[in-house]
């Protein structure tokens, strides 16, 4: 399983980055931690004309505390971010997913704006990211734009990106008080893809859940904002019937495609379980 | 058409330099071009851990890097940790309780063991598993392997009182 | 010469003296592997080397109408590309079929397939390249126009044989077997109580992490062929080379260096490799393959696509009466070469219910062919679908019954006094310890405190299972196996050993080491026949050059037969080395022993002569010794067993799991296995290979199953995809051993390197299915995937 035959820049600057990216179209793919392009490349399933690795423009990584925004420089690897005091104290839900991801060699490596860009379904970021509604920060020869994570994910590995645009950072709104997070996935092995996982976060207080969200991933074609189900526990007591309300309504939210081990039902079922173990988590 | 990139890279100590083709992995790059081959290509796709490597101190998938991006960066290998006597402890506890059989997996798994092994000095039987999830290893179950590193880091926190 | 050794092992009188057997030594042979600088076929360098791969039908069953290979020729690097005529002409066909299966049938296959493809992933094009990478990329050049054929997928469509895969050959029927005591009917007509299921067991494969590998070496000056091969089987390969390449065997020399893990699945002929050396006989020059991940899963042998259905008669007392299977299973579209495709199947009809004392006994077994990958041996062999099966229903008999499942089964475990013993199938046992290893296994479990604590963690909504699994298995085989149907697999193996002259032991050995320890097993015995510290022992093993004639690794043969010639060996070498040590010291041969690397006083235990002395006298300094004398320092013995057909040896496990009701999902709490391999040489080794081989058992019952859709494309063929266990899902492994020694050899040593795959799928299930209990569900199909319990408990 040998890559097919590429050629491979390295530019210091985003300026030089859009350069390639112009000049070589479709035939230019952007290497950062590579995890998931290089496993591709192994099966030649894509065939690039060239690489270009964009882990030596400087400005992209780190993480940055700003007021009550969280900025997450695309290059910033799952290590840091697993590793980061700023994510625990103030994207504590990005902190649980974080663990979720993969295993530790993959982590040093792999990076936030990877993930993001890659957009696959099961992936924990774009649920995070849709949970807390963040916004990605899209830079271009034209300058940056903001994209809200909500509108950024269109399908399977499908995003806003535009051809010669970069994903440089994320920008998420630091958990204020009251808030609580919880993430929860469920997989076969530790590091697996998630079948189903959700990314819960709400404010709690005197019993009820507020300004709920329900993202759920490797339950449709991106990360799915279970509207339905939030709604249902909003502003309510927490209780059992008020989870079963939530769990009745994610019929609405989600019609999970099957994988090659569980049906549609089977996800749906297990998007219910964790509805429940997630808003239980919330209100502990 | 071959492209290949000069490329200088700290491999277990000494600075290498090569035209190194773009599209060779660094797994395949060591084995191929520098002979060292105690690191093993088990699936080419990072799943299961047999070429795991240290870069820059910290492990990495040999086959999902490309060795042109070890370019400027320190590379070690489980021949250069064994002779720098770095995995001797666990070397020792991995032959004792027999955590190896057919041993091709075992490079990137004492890698990763050792990483542990470094940065969880309390860990439990638990957390070892969980740390080593991501090497595969078809001979031994992993009960000898939890074994061996668990006295590891038994005999390394006692030696640090 | 093939004198047994004139003194006993030990005086009579002194104190029998073990040596290293039964001692849980570290293998010498790890220290290497522990520092990346072992010697796999893939880290083998060779001027000239080439590499080839293959362009692989992307159909289930296709004829192939045109291959354009022109374009891929001129690609950068490129040596040549052939197909399967070209290769043809180096290399001569085979049939995967053995006399003593009586009816197996299946076509000719030809190291590159000729005109159709017969799966998705045969091989139907080689291309040769200086490198992999430059082969790669000349693969994508190749075109080719197919004609679709009708796959058949489905087991029961392929026994229904609508469509018939090979017309030739009438049906898709490779082979069936039936069996009946007699008396079956009559035994279920009066039974009290019968049960009936029927299990599933998923196609599934081994997933060596060392890829298939053969580096093919011919030398056209000579027209000798040199084969690095990780094979289980050296001497066999060297044969079927041999015969197939047309050149005279002495002129092959295989040799298999570290193996990267085989569990069966490199002790088969695969169409790639012997095209992979026809190539070299052709270029004249060294060629590789290494099969890689992708490739791997839809070429290296499949094994265990098993539908079965049981029924179980017994008495109200819960004594059973009588077994009736039958059994479907499906393999690929040929019966793999030599060892066919028909052996699993044959198996369990020859083991189910193997444990237990009932008389009547009727099994049905048909192995049909499919247009998927090709299916044999795999560690275990029949055992995991015979033991589950057994176990499964015996369950549901106890549970019907309202009986524990513990003490059904020692109402019918053959007793321990009973043998030897016939068992309705025919099959033989020499002497085996059901009773005491079920015993030792409650003990160790502490099985009544797990079912309270299960019973009161069930109040509080945990849900846990314990499940047991008795099982018995096929070690040591004699040519019963093979042999006897025409098969030219030796069940005899031989060890040479020999005294270097600074003291040093080296032995050579046919039984062949993939990391279980063969190597290290045999030194211990060494070292305890001859006398010596086993640091001053050398095994080499795995060249045709260099060891004697043998059958290799494989049916759990190695400690068992290869150790019995290994002792055999060094107890003749003790005797030729005494006799030079009285010549020397001028006393009596029976004065004298070996200890410690020294030659001493019987009586006493005082050094007399160091060995390292006496190898410089024997190979420097003859001149000094009497004028008839002639020094033997080396000496071969070989060893096959003679009395039983196959060695059975028997265990018991149990798993304890918990099931989440919500998710399906299964935790493993913990896994134990008592196991009676006779001599145990080496506890650590043995255990270690039961853990192994417990963990490939779990992965089979919970992860593994090669998934075809219904176009025969599999869907799974990547790590990703298809699960295999990894470190945090497994429980710790808890074993013991009873010894109850062979009398067929010395040694006394059962084979133990299978057991723990035959016994873990049984347990998990009966675990799985114990938890579930409460809620009337129960699993049958393997994999247990979260849905199927889910499904089972109508969740979904």
């Amino acid at each position: 399983m040998k890559a097919p035959s590429f050629a491979y820049a390295k530019p210091a600057t985003l300026a030089e980055v859009f350069d390639l990216l112009e000049r070589h179209g479709d035939g230019a793919k952007l290497l950062a931690g590579g995890q998931s392009l290089i496993p591709s490349l192994n099966m030649r399933l894509s065939s690039p004309g060239v690489l270009v690795d964009i882990t030596g423009v400087t400005g992209l990584a780190g993480i940055k505390v700003d007021g009550d925004t969280v900025r997450i420089g695309a290059l910033t690897t799952h290590a840091e971010i697993e590793r980061s005091p700023e994510i625990s104290r103030h994207l504590p839900l990005l902190a649980q997913a974080v663990k979720q991801v993969a295993h530790v060699a993959i982590r040093n490596v792999g990076t936030f704006g990877g993930s993001v860009a890659l957009a696959d379904p099961a992936a924990e970021y774009p649920a995070c990211c849709v949970a807390l509604d963040a916004t990605f920060v899209l830079a271009s020869r034209n300058g940056e734009r903001r994209v809200p994570a909500r509108q950024f994910f269109k399908g399977i590995y499908a995003t806003e990106l535009r051809p010669g645009e970069v994903l440089v950072a994320g920008e998420l709104k630091a958990t204020g008080a009251g808030y609580r997070s919880a993430f929860l996935e469920l997989a076969r092995r530790v590091g697996d893809y998630a079948i189903v996982g959700v990314a819960a976060h709400a404010k709690v207080g005197g019993g009820k859940l507020a300004d709920v969200r329900l993202a759920f991933l490797g339950a449709g074609d991106r990360a799915m904002l279970a509207a339905n189900a939030a709604a249902a526990v909003d502003g309510k007591a927490y209780g059992p019937d008020v989870v079963k309300a939530a769990q009745d309504a994610l019929a609405k939210d989600l019609a999970p495609p099957a994988d090659l081990y569980h049906s549609s039902a089977t996800k749906l079922h297990l998007a219910r379980v964790l509805t429940g173990r997630a808003l239980a988590a919330l209100a502990a | 058409m071959e492209h290949t990139i000069q490329t200088t890279m700290t491999l277990n100590g000494v600075a290498v330099t090569r035209p190194i083709p773009a599209r060779q992995h660094l797994v395949d790059f060591l084995r191929e071009e520098m002979g060292l081959t105690g690191s093993h290509v088990g699936c080419e796709h990072g799943v299961c851990g047999a070429c795991t490597l240290r870069v820059d101190g910290r492990i990495v998938r040999g086959c999902l890097m490309l060795a042109v991006q070890a370019n400027g960066r320190k590379v070690d290998t489980i021949e250069g940790l064994s002779d720098s006597g770095e995995l001797a402890d666990l070397q020792r506890a991995f032959h004792e309780h027999n955590a190896l059989q057919c041993g091709f997996c075992t490079p990137g798994m004492l890698m990763a063991a050792q990483d542990l092994v470094a940065s969880r000095p309390q860990a439990t039987r638990d957390e070892i598993r969980d740390h080593l999830s991501g090497n595969y290893c078809r001979c031994t179950g992993y009960h000898a392997i939890v074994d061996a590193v668990e006295e590891v880091l038994i005999s390394r926190r006692g030696a640090r009182k | 010469m093939n004198a047994r050794a004139e003194l006993p092992l030990h005086a009579p009188g002194t104190q029998v003296d073990k040596g290293y057997i039964g001692q849980s030594v570290p293998r010498p042979q790890a220290k290497r592997l522990l520092q990346g600088r072992g010697a796999f076929t893939d880290d083998l360098r060779f001027p000239r080397l080439a590499h080839v791969v293959f362009f692989r039908s992307p159909h289930a069953h296709a004829k192939i109408k045109r291959l354009e290979l022109t374009k891929a020729a001129k690609s950068p690097g490129v040596i040549g590309v052939f197909d399967g005529r070209a290769v043809a002409e180096y290399c001569s066909p085979w049939i995967g079929v053995l006399a003593h299966l009586k009816g197996i049938k299946s076509p000719p296959q030809y190291a590159i397939a000729i005109d159709r493809a017969c799966w998705q992933g045969e091989a139907v094009a080689a291309v040769v390249a200086e490198t992999r990478a430059q082969a790669e990329d000349a693969l994508q050049l190749i075109e080719a126009d197919w004609e679709p054929l009708p796959a058949v997928i489905d087991m029961d469509e392929a026994l229904e044989g609508k469509r018939v895969i090979h017309p030739d050959l009438g049906d898709n029927i490779c082979f069936k077997r039936e069996l009946d005591t007699g008396g079956v009917d009559e035994a279920f007509a009066k039974a009290d109580v019968v049960v009936e299921e029927t299990y599933r067991f998923g196609r599934h494969t081994g997933v060596c992490l060392e890829g298939r590998a053969i580096l093919a070496d011919y030398n056209a000056a000579e027209h000798t062929l040199t084969v690095y091969h990780a094979t289980q089987a050296p001497h066999m390969m060297q044969d079927i080379f041999s015969r197939h390449l047309n050149i005279p065997e002495g002129n092959v020399r295989v040799i298999a260096k570290d193996v990267g893990g085989s569990y069966g699945i490199k002790v088969h002929v695969y169409a790639d490799e012997m095209a992979t050396a026809a190539l070299s006989v052709m270029l004249r020059r060294p060629v590789k393959f290494v099969a890689d991940r992708l490739e791997s899963f839809v070429s290296d042998i499949h094994a265990r696509e098993h539908k079965v259905k049981v029924r179980l008669a017994c008495t109200r007392q819960g004594e059973i009466l009588a077994f009736d299977l039958w059994d479907l299973t499906a393999i690929g579209p040929y019966s793999v070469y030599p060892r066919t495709s028909g052996i699993e199947g044959n198996q369990v009809v020859n083991l189910t219910g193997g444990p237990y004392k009932h008389k009547q006994y009727r099994a049905r077994m048909q192995v049909v062919f499919t247009n998927k990958n090709v299916c044999c041996q795999y560690r275990a062999v029949g055992h995991p679908i015979a033991v589950a099966l057994t176990e499964g229903i015996v369950d549901l008999a106890a549970a019907k019954l309202g009986m524990d499942p513990a003490e059904f089964r020692r109402k019918n475990l053959i007793p321990d006094d009973a043998y030897p013993y016939t068992f309705a199938s025919g099959i033989k046992f020499e002497k085996l310890s059901h009773h005491r290893t079920l015993g030792r296994l409650l003990e160790l479990m502490e099985y009544q405190q797990l079912r309270a604590e299960q019973a009161s963690l069930r109040k509080k909504g945990v849900h846990r299972g314990i499940g047991l699994a008795a099982m018995i298995e096929v070690t040591n085989p004699s040519p019963a196996f093979y042999g006897v149907g025409g098969a030219r697999i030796s069940a005899q193996d031989g060890a040479t050993i020999r005294l270097d002259p600074t003291g040093m032991i080296t032995v050579l050995c046919s039984v062949t080491e993939q990391g279980q320890g063969a190597e290290g097993v045999f030194a211990q015995i060494a070292a305890s026949a001859v006398g010596v510290t086993i640091e001053k022992v050398r095994v080499i093993t795995g060249d045709t050059g260099v060891t004697p004639y043998g059958g290799g690794t494989w049916a759990s043969r190695g400690a068992g037969i290869g150790g019995e010639a290994v002792l055999q060996a060094g107890r003749a070498l003790r005797s030729n080395i005494l006799d030079i040590a009285a010549v020397i010291l001028n006393l009596d041969k029976a004065e004298l022993d070996i200890v410690g690397n020294e030659v001493v006083s019987k009586l006493t235990l005082e050094s007399k002569l160091p060995l390292v002395e006496l190898g410089r006298v024997a190979y420097f300094r003859p001149d000094t010794l009497p004028p008839k004398f002639q020094s033997e320092l080396t000496v071969t013995r070989h060893y096959t067993p003679r009395e039983y057909g196959f060695t059975f040896t028997n265990g018991i496990q149990a798993s304890y799991v918990e099931v989440d009701p919500d998710t399906g999902f299964v935790k493993l709490l913990k896994h134990w296995c008592v196991e009676d391999c006779g001599t145990v040489i080496n506890p650590m080794l043995v255990d270690e290979q039961i853990r192994g081989g417990v963990v490939q058992g779990i992965g089979a019952a919970l992860f593994e199953e090669c998934l075809y859709d219904a176009e025969g494309q599999l869907l799974n063929g990547n790590m990703a995809d298809y699960l295999v266990p990894m470190a945090a899902e497994m429980p710790d492994i808890v074993c013991a051993h009873i010894e109850t020694p062979t009398k067929q050899s010395e040694l006394g040593a059962k084979g133990a390197g299978e057991a723990g795959t035959a016994g873990a799928p049984g347990a998990v299930m009966n675990a799985i299915n114990d938890a579930l209990s409460p809620f009337g569900a129960r699993v049958t199909s393997q994999p247990f995937t979260p849905e199927k319990i889910l499904q089972a408990l109508g969740k979904v």
